[in-house]
């Protein structure tokens, strides 16, 4: 970078991190609960009322990869990355209406993941592993795309602290960054990131204040930015003859991104430790404060765009080596005075570090108790489950490590588009699971399978550049999130089969009754 | 037991709204009416979302007094 290490900057920087690692290994006290036992070190221990959840949730579901990609995305593709805001405002209601009564049946019967919740509910270890497997492999990605918000701020800062190991170039920041992550994730599970989620959103709600108060100002108001964006990316594109064009992908975009986010295994581990049902329900009310945040973070892409920083000598390195992605960092660095800067990266920073963690935690509790102790070692103890637990995340932090530095960040994109087509044919027998157990195990299998299948397949036609496959429907072409449109297939499978194998059936178990679903 | 239960379901139909609103594209996809310099299709969407936290609310409030929910 050209533009000088600011030290004012920095010092804010690395003060608030160092604030922030202090406050991970003192959150193992905090609700002091056992923590050689799986539900306390991956769970909290369900202790979270309203406002620590509020927190946890926030922390979870918005990560420092939307605030520097949804940005990047109005910014490079204008009005279609809005989509962003329906997205977050079809969560809500799916969260209020669905998710208590998860909660209710995975408190009653001690559940920690959604495969417990499967392979309780329908009596099959395979459509168990199925969904654990999923939920595992369609996380993973997703951790190393964090360190991509990570590697944007340390870049946009002008350090250069990076070591050539076997031909790699490696960013020591980075490493120190996972190192410390990882330590206090071990020691303290779950309540380190539930801890450290209050100080990441009070950080990034000053910033996303300073932005609206400072920015318009500076560039004469927001009619004036919206009057900057050139015309053709303030709307959608209008659809040619015989197509829905961009409405279609726009709304499936949003519907299909909403239907998947519950189901990722982060999502549910903030879900799960929550302290009752209520408190899921008053979070689905309280929670959109967020989703203005990210309409007001969204639309950064378009002030940056009034600002021109996009051609500043200054920033033409950052917008080389990261693209679009350099629009937050760049719009921030030269708007802001530099404490303030400082305030704003370590929002983003720990921004990323507050979801890896609790992802890590979510997939680890998945490998403990729906792998290693359902096929491995049937018979361990909690402190057992607990420590595979422990080391599971480690590994887990290590791959999505070893993921960013050893290959090009578009693999990470590429899978984190796969992965949310894979975790949304959990839906059947996550979702309508807590409704029915009239749907058949085999049936759901298939139709999981089907909709992998299908979902892989169109992207792959996409050169896994785009999630947006064109259907054909009676002449009338159809641009369609291929989330949704394999989901369909899974569910229309998953039906069919069930009303087949149902005739045959006998009475299937299913170990929960109704009233554990109140 | 009838009528309880049908009235809270009838509560939850009001959520249905949301989806129906924000998937329905065309109908925000315009310039006009402008707020303050803002194009309708922004305004519009964030303004969806202070409904969706009202309509939720509704129907939380709703469902307090007939029972504990769906």
């Amino acid at each position: 970078m050209t533009h000088a290490l600011d030290r004012t900057a920095i010092a804010v920087f690395v003060a608030l991190l160092a604030a922030v690692t202090l406050l991970g290994f003192v959150a193992a006290r905090w609700k002091r609960g056992d923590l050689e036992k799986l539900h306390e070190w991956g769970l909290g221990g369900r202790r979270f009322g309203t406002v620590v959840s509020w927190f946890l949730l926030g922390g979870d579901l918005y990560t420092a990869y939307t605030f520097v990609a949804v940005p990047a995305l109005m910014f490079g593709a204008g009005a279609a990355g809005f989509f962003a805001v329906p997205y977050v405002t079809l969560i809500w209601p799916i969260l209020f209406v669905a998710f208590p009564r998860l909660w209710s049946v995975c408190h009653k019967r001690g559940y920690v993941t959604a495969a417990d919740f499967v392979r309780g509910r329908f009596q099959n270890r395979i459509l168990a592993l199925a969904v654990a497997l999923t939920g595992i492999v369609a996380t993973m990605p997703y951790i190393a795309l964090q360190l991509v918000g990570i590697e944007v701020v340390i870049a946009a800062f002008g350090l250069h602290l990076s070591a050539n190991v076997a031909g790699l170039t490696i960013q020591l920041p980075l490493v120190i960054a996972f190192v410390i992550l990882a330590a206090y994730d071990f020691t303290s599970g779950l309540r380190a990131p539930a801890m450290i989620a209050v100080v990441k959103d009070t950080l990034i709600y000053a910033t996303v204040l300073a932005v609206i108060i400072i920015i318009p100002g500076e560039l004469g108001g927001y009619g004036h930015i919206f009057a900057s964006v050139a015309p053709a990316k303030l709307l959608l594109p209008a659809a040619p003859a015989g197509s829905l064009g961009a409405s279609s992908a726009y709304a499936t975009l949003a519907l299909g991104s909403a239907l998947a986010l519950f189901l990722y295994p982060h999502s549910m581990t903030g879900i799960l430790s929550s302290s009752g049902r209520n408190v899921v329900k008053r979070n689905a009310i309280a929670m959109p404060a967020y989703a203005f945040a990210l309409g007001l973070i969204a639309l950064m892409g378009f002030m940056a765009i009034a600002s021109g920083v996009g051609s500043m000598p200054e920033y033409a390195a950052g917008f080389k080596a990261f693209g679009p992605n350099f629009v937050v960092p760049a719009l921030l660095l030269h708007s802001f005075p530099p404490w303030l800067v400082g305030v704003a990266f370590a929002g983003i920073v720990i921004g990323a570090l507050v979801p890896a963690a609790i992802m890590s935690i979510a997939t680890a509790n998945l490998f403990a108790r729906n792998i290693y102790k359902e096929y491995f070692n049937p018979r361990c103890s909690d402190a057992q489950e607990s420590r595979v637990a422990k080391i599971a995340s480690l590994i887990v932090k290590a791959g999505g490590l070893v993921f960013i530095i050893g290959l090009p960040q578009t693999y990470a994109i590429v899978l984190q588009l796969l992965g949310g087509i894979w975790i949304i044919q959990t839906l059947p027998c996550v979702m309508l699971g807590l409704y029915t157990r009239w749907l058949h195990p085999r049936a759901l299998l298939t139709g999981w399978l089907a909709g992998i299948a299908t979902g892989t397949w169109m992207a792959s036609t996409l050169s896994f550049k785009s999630a947006t496959f064109v259907l054909h429907i009676a002449g009338l072409a159809v641009p369609c999130y291929a989330a949704v449109s394999s989901l369909a297939l899974n569910l229309a499978v998953s039906v069919v089969l069930s009303a087949v194998f149902n005739v045959f059936a006998g009475t299937r178990r299913d170990e929960t009754l109704a009233e554990d679903y109140l | 037991m009838s009528g309880r239960p049908r009235r809270r379901a009838r509560a939850y139909h009001l959520l249905l709204l949301v989806p129906l609103l924000v998937l329905w594209v065309p109908f925000y996809d315009r310039a006009e009416p402008a707020l303050a310099g803002v194009p309708f299709f922004y305004w519009f969407q964030t303004a969806w979302i202070a409904v969706t936290v009202l309509l939720i609310l509704i129907v939380y409030v709703l469902d307090r007094r007939t029972g504990s929910g769906p």
